[in-house]
């Protein structure tokens, strides 16, 4: 709406701008430049402001890891709904709430389906609300804390406070996002991704610095980047600039918001709380260094430890995405969700069958919520607007 | 994977009664399949075969009975802005207008559950009453039940509207060229409820749109009946809800320009932080209009002056071999996307 101060970073004539100076770029290079949005959030900008339409044939932009529901592994969420079902309340975000477990033939495969069948299971929106609850009854809880470096700090500051009551616990599903750019970067098959656009919300946490190794030992160029579409746009053209001069680098385009070192206090808090260990992915498989777990005195937090359940291991690690989906090839960018022939067929927002499908931070649930699946360009000469 | 499909259809969900696509596909699998043909509406009227805001009936005249049933529910009953007796007034009130139809009476049925207080539920009915005596509207009729405590969450409140209607408006009319026009900003009812719902500290700021809409569509009507093709208030599912049920229905393509929709600052400020979209969420106060191209302008300074002076031309209808059926929104950036129908329980259960 006109007059809203936010309107700077969503600017038609500012977006006009820059997308016709990444055209005049992008004509300038001889190949085709595949760019990835890491995030889940800048996935959402993309589509939900149609930026694809605005790009030029030879860029194409492809999602990458950066949705944190869509790789908790479904281990854990059987884990919730194991402890659910025993009379444990459990806590989670809104998004894991209809996110399915592992693929098996009987029980309840979602904590939506537990609670229907009368476990107690409350939607959260952080874990103050859990903390409130727990305290308020008394009643052993845990809560299901998935999240990149963005979370962590919320959900362990009370930890580190002491303002966690003795009944709640935490399933500890954190992932820290460098080692999974670098697994991405590692495994990516045949036309390599060219640059990369850095989690904005991530990065206020790791810091820019984080994503130094990108150009580095990559040679790839790599833009910590804000959410509004004139910042993807800016992103855009900055990797497009350096591509087109060889120069590939670190840039902070999120100045607002991003320092270089990041938040040290947060850095502070997960190394007092949490080790550092190899951690699965769904659908992917275990990536080195790239989780959370509880050390110390701590470990009372640790709902494994209280409950003596076992934590998944690289031995136990088993597929555990439905048969026929493709998310893992979609959250690694190597997939679209149109190529996947469940999309809007076997799986849709309603009725969800792999996970990229339930997050509204999932690739396929927002291709699926904003018509990223359609050819938005055709249509565009359709109807003349392009 | 069959076995996951079994379990999914087995119970009733809430996605199932959110007003989106599921509630569609359950009303049609449930209840429309088992109607003959011959049993979807009276002979010349309108009836479950349009699915429209409400039923008609004509009545020899030339004139039809416009009648609309709907049952309100929302967690929480008193909310900024209104609270359940108001919504269940003004929402019925709004469908008989959707239709074409001066609202003249209505019959009510309260349902509360045991040990509920006295004063609240005084303080809801007095609300009800309150609007039907400001519209002008009869309450000819109704019921009052109790339920046992815990097999009820507080109230239900359903009401069936009655009106009167020279010419009906008919939603599949909406033809191609025609201009969209919104009264109002969007999506306030719906925030406000999840602000209440999720104790947000915003709350105060979020307030409900709910109101009838009586004085501004028989305004409309009288002066513009022929040139409004539809109307609808965009209540569960919003502003998308609508439009792509305007598309579907009518197999044209809807184009919206989301620059020109109408949305307060605080709805978007909100809407953001949650991840919701602002067009999925209920308007209780607003009314969507379908109208020909020639009068648009002048519908639209009308609107204005009766006092919604946020009202907008918001986007246009097209036929489309290829697209029709589909909405088209042309984001404030500049590049295209599809605004899909909401689904899920994405969509709060408001109303």
């Amino acid at each position: 709406m006109k007059g809203n101060p936010s309107t700077l970073f969503r600017q038609k004539e500012l977006a006009m701008g820059l997308s016709k100076a990444i055209s005049r770029i992008a004509s300038e290079l001889e190949d085709d430049v595949k760019i990835m949005n890491f995030c889940g959030t800048h996935e959402w900008t993309i589509t939900h402001f149609g930026l694809r339409t605005l790009m030029p044939k030879n860029i194409e932009l492809v999602a990458g890891p950066g949705c944190p529901v869509c790789i908790t592994p479904g281990y854990y969420v059987d884990t919730a709904i194991r402890l659910a079902l025993d009379g444990v309340r459990v806590f989670a975000y809104g998004d894991t709430y209809r996110l399915p477990g592992r693929p098996r033939s009987d029980g309840p495969k979602t904590l939506e389906e537990a609670k229907s069948r009368g476990a107690d299971i409350r939607i959260v929106y952080s874990v103050r609300d859990a903390i409130r609850i727990a305290k308020a009854d008394g009643r052993d809880s845990v809560f299901l804390a998935v999240g990149f470096e963005t979370t962590a700090p919320a959900t362990l500051s009370p930890l580190v406070n002491g303002s966690v009551p003795e009944n709640l616990t935490f399933i500890n599903v954190h992932r820290l996002t460098p080692p999974i750019m670098r697994y991405v970067l590692d495994n990516y098959p045949e036309s390599p991704i060219r640059g990369v656009i850095a989690p904005g919300h991530v990065s206020t946490i790791t810091g820019a610095s984080a994503w130094e190794f990108v150009p580095k030992e990559y040679g790839i160029p790599i833009i910590v980047t804000g959410f509004e579409p004139i910042d993807v746009l800016i992103a855009i053209l900055e990797i497009l600039k350096q591509l087109k001069e060889g120069k590939p680098s670190l840039v902070n385009e999120y100045r607002r918001a991003v320092s270089w070192e990041g938040n040290r206090k947060a850095h502070k808090m997960i190394e007092e709380t949490c080790e550092i260990v190899d951690s699965g992915w769904r659908g992917i498989g275990f990536v080195p260094k790239s989780g959370l777990r509880f050390k110390g005195k701590f470990r009372r937090f640790d709902s494994f430890e209280i409950y003596g359940i076992q934590e998944l291991t690289k031995e136990l690690w088993r597929e555990d995405l439905s048969p026929g989906c493709r998310c893992a090839e979609i959250t690694l960018g190597i997939a679209k969700p149109t190529d996947c022939p469940m999309f809007m067929k076997g799986c849709t927002p309603e009725s969800p069958y792999g996970p990229c499908m339930v997050s509204s931070e999932g690739t396929c649930s927002i291709w699926a919520r904003y018509g990223g699946g359609v050819m938005l360009e055709e249509i565009a000469e359709d109807l003349g607007l392009s | 994977m069959s076995s996951m499909s079994n379990s999914n259809d087995n119970v009733i969900k809430l996605s199932h009664g959110s007003g989106g696509k599921e509630t569609a596909r359950i009303v049609s699998s449930l209840i429309l399949s088992l109607l003959r043909e011959d049993m979807m509406a009276v002979e010349g009227g309108i009836g479950t075969d349009e699915l429209d805001d409400g039923a008609a009936i004509p009545i020899g005249d030339g004139r039809y009975i416009v009648v609309s049933i709907d049952s309100y529910t929302v967690n929480p009953p008193f909310f900024p802005g209104g609270n359940l007796g108001k919504l269940a007034a003004s929402g019925t009130i709004n469908d008989v207008l959707m239709m074409g139809g001066k609202p003249i009476a209505m019959m009510d049925a309260v349902v509360v559950e045991e040990g509920s207080r006295m004063e609240e539920v005084r303080e809801i009915v007095r609300s009800f009453i309150e609007v039907l005596r400001e519209e002008g509207v009869k309450l000819i009729g109704g019921d009052f039940k109790v339920m046992p405590r815990g097999q009820l969450d507080r109230y239900v409140i359903t009401t069936v509207g009655v009106g009167i209607a020279e010419k009906l408006i008919v939603d599949s009319n909406l033809s191609p060229g025609d201009k969209i026009i919104v009264s109002g900003t969007i999506g306030e009812h719906g925030a406000a409820i999840l602000a209440a719902q999720e104790n947000f500290s915003v709350e105060g700021e979020l307030k409900s749109d709910v109101q009838p809409l009586k004085r501004l569509m028989l305004s409309l009507i009288e002066e513009f009946g022929h040139a409004i093709h539809a109307a609808q208030d965009p209540t569960r599912g919003g502003l998308a809800q609508t439009l792509n049920e305007w598309a579907s229905k009518t197999g044209h393509l809807i184009t919206v320009n989301e620059a020109e929709i109408p949305i307060r600052d605080e709805v978007k400020a909100f809407t953001e932080l949650l991840g919701v979209d602002p067009l999925s969420l209920a308007c209780e106060g607003r009314v969507v209009l379908g109208v020909s191209p020639a009068d648009a302008d002048a519908i639209l300074d009308s609107i204005r002056e009766l006092g919604y002076r946020d009202a907008a031309i918001i986007g246009d209808v097209k036929k489309s071999e290829k697209y029709g059926g589909m909405v088209v929104l042309e984001s404030v950036a500049g590049g295209l996307r599809i605004l899909e129908p909401p689904s899920g329980t994405i969509v709060p259960r408001i109303c």
